[in-house]
């Protein structure tokens, strides 16, 4: 692998992180299975694309994407809650909803943004190479944003959205407002998603419609990929089990396509996502199939 | 402290399986009192104690706690007075997260749940203290899991947990039927000490007559949707077991199926 792919799949690897936090806080702490991420990610990348040509300031922008992100989760917290429709399908319904609300934001398929002050502009002033601005910066917003859901989670809200997810009964027979939980838990994980969208729009220098398809499933093979190998129960481990995850799939990625060997192709990446998720769903399987028999299988 | 009027359920109403659950229950549980209720099987004692807890809600009558009419108000809004214990020892519990964890949740539960941190040094006090009187030696572990925790050592964890915040009202539903035979006398000493010291005001569920007789200050039996016993004072402190199940037949007016449950 080259050095320009490891750099590559690092910092994509460090945008989508925002995405795997995000899908942690739906996937592990509220057991909601949260597809709008699809939509999330796009509709961050549209309204920063769309608030930076308008001439908006590039940081202004992202946090408008993030807080619009939002509003994506609410929605389908709003149709599971209210109108009682199955977690997945809500979610899936917000993010078709929300294929037509990006087109409408932006006017057309897909934004440019190259030659446009960024959030990474600065960093590049400063002196850092063009080619490692946005690692750095990325790295940081990460950082950030790992250690706010670590105490986020400490605190007496988050220990009742942990209970919210781990049993919703005996959350609402001490008090707690389950449906409050999902409410709050989706607007966080999907603002973190928009966020992301529009932090890797800036660095990919486009917007575009379609750069949702198959988000979910990279924070998944995060989340999952990531706790498989850092198996922990520490809030503040598994945030970070995360975050590696994601960058250790794209690592993983750039190594299956750039390896002539194998004779893989990059419209070969989604078979081996399919295949890297896969195994990390078998994994933990495997594990608690082994060491529920003293002594092993024979 | 509890008072129900004209308390009536009806499932299914309108069709082929149309059930009254409850009709006409008048029930006033003063402060302190310690009831238990038994029944057969359908009898309405989950039922009861359901409506109660606000998981049902009832097709008539109303439901008083210390004072405020409750018949409206969802399970959170109740889980300000009103505590309680499942049979399931996984149920009262969020098993992959540890202690203290668990002793944070109860103990915010009759506060507004706020951006501060929710394992204080008072927190982690008072599961000391608290844990400690279970001498189970839990207040040494505050941060294992639960899932580590033995059925017993839950529902006796749970029951400190139904003793934080300003429970008034303590409902046990069967809460010791899934324990083997010596954790569930253990948690059923457990239970009589931890409520008698807090004073708080108990209904426990239970399938055993020697349990009803045994524990409590007072003995209700539900029978196809209404109460038909209700025994306290001298007259219960003379009823012995064989009595009761006499009585049980007598009023049931059918045959009991399965003596052995009754008796055990």
């Amino acid at each position: 692998m080259s050095l320009y792919a490891f750099i590559g799949a690092l910092e994509t690897g460090l945008a989508f992180a925002l995405v795997a936090l995000g899908a942690y806080l739906t996937f592990r702490v509220l057991d909601f299975p949260d597809l709008t991420v699809e939509g999330s990610f796009p509709l961050g990348a549209a309204v920063a694309a769309k608030l930076m040509v308008s001439g908006v300031d590039a940081w202004t922008a992202t946090l408008a994407a993030g807080l619009v992100g939002c509003l994506a989760g609410f929605a389908t917290a709003f149709l599971n809650r209210k109108l009682r429709i199955l977690h997945i399908l809500a979610g899936i319904l917000t993010a078709i909803a929300l294929y037509s609300v990006n087109l409408r934001i932006m006017d057309r398929p897909n934004i440019g943004l190259i030659n446009m002050a960024t959030v990474y502009t600065p960093f590049e002033r400063l002196g850092v190479p063009s080619f490692y601005a946005p690692i750095v910066l990325l790295t940081v917003v990460v950082i950030v944003f790992k250690i706010l859901i670590d105490l986020f989670l400490g605190t007496g809200f988050g220990l009742a959205m942990r209970a919210a997810g781990a049993n919703p009964r005996m959350a609402q027979a001490n008090g707690i407002q389950v449906g409050r939980m999902i409410v709050v838990g989706l607007g966080m994980a999907n603002g973190l998603t928009a966020l992301s969208g529009a932090l890797f729009a800036q660095m990919l220098g486009a917007a575009d419609v379609s750069m949702g398809i198959g988000v979910i499933v990279v924070a998944l093979a995060a989340v999952i990929g990531g706790t498989a190998l850092m198996p922990s129960r520490l809030v503040p481990m598994l945030t970070l089990a995360c975050v590696l995850g994601s960058i250790l799939y794209r690592i993983a990625l750039a190594l299956a396509l750039s390896s002539d060997a194998i004779g893989l192709t990059a419209s070969d990446v989604n078979v081996v996502t399919a295949v890297l998720v896969a195994i990390a769903l078998w994994v933990p399987v495997r594990k608690s199939t082994f060491s529920r028999r003293p002594g092993g299988l024979k | 402290m509890i008072r129900v009027e004209n308390l009536g359920v009806t499932f299914n109403k309108g069709t082929a399986l149309e059930n009254r659950a409850l009709h006409d229950v008048n029930l006033s549980i003063s402060a302190g009192e310690f009831v238990t209720v038994i029944g057969s099987n359908g009898a309405g004692k989950s039922t009861f104690l359901n409506l109660l807890a606000g998981e049902i809600f009832p097709s008539t009558g109303h439901i008083f706690i210390d004072g405020a009419d409750v018949t409206n108000w969802p399970v959170q809004r109740r889980s300000s007075v009103l505590a309680r214990m499942f049979q399931d020892p996984r149920a009262g519990i969020c098993e992959d997260m540890s202690i203290i964890e668990n002793i944070a949740i109860a103990a915010a539960r009759t506060s507004p749940r706020g951006f501060r941190f929710a394992i204080t040094d008072n927190v982690r006090k008072m599961a000391v203290e608290r844990l400690s009187m279970l001498k189970l030696g839990l207040e040494k572990r505050l941060h294992d899991r639960v899932a580590m925790l033995s059925g017993g050592q839950r529902q006796a964890m749970s029951l400190i947990m139904a003793t934080l915040g300003s429970t008034k009202v303590l409902l046990l539903d069967e809460h010791t039927a899934a324990l083997d035979p010596a954790a569930a006398e253990l948690v059923m000493k457990l239970t009589g000490e931890i409520v008698q010291k807090f004073g708080i005001t108990t209904a426990m569920v239970t399938h055993s007559m020697r349990q009803a007789l045994e524990f409590g200050s007072r003995t209700i039996m539900l029978h196809q949707g209404q109460i038909i016993l209700d025994i306290t004072g001298a007259e219960r402190a003379s009823m012995t077991v064989e009595q009761l199940v006499q009585m049980f037949r007598r009023k049931e007016g059918s045959e009991i199926s399965d003596d052995q449950l009754l008796l055990a």
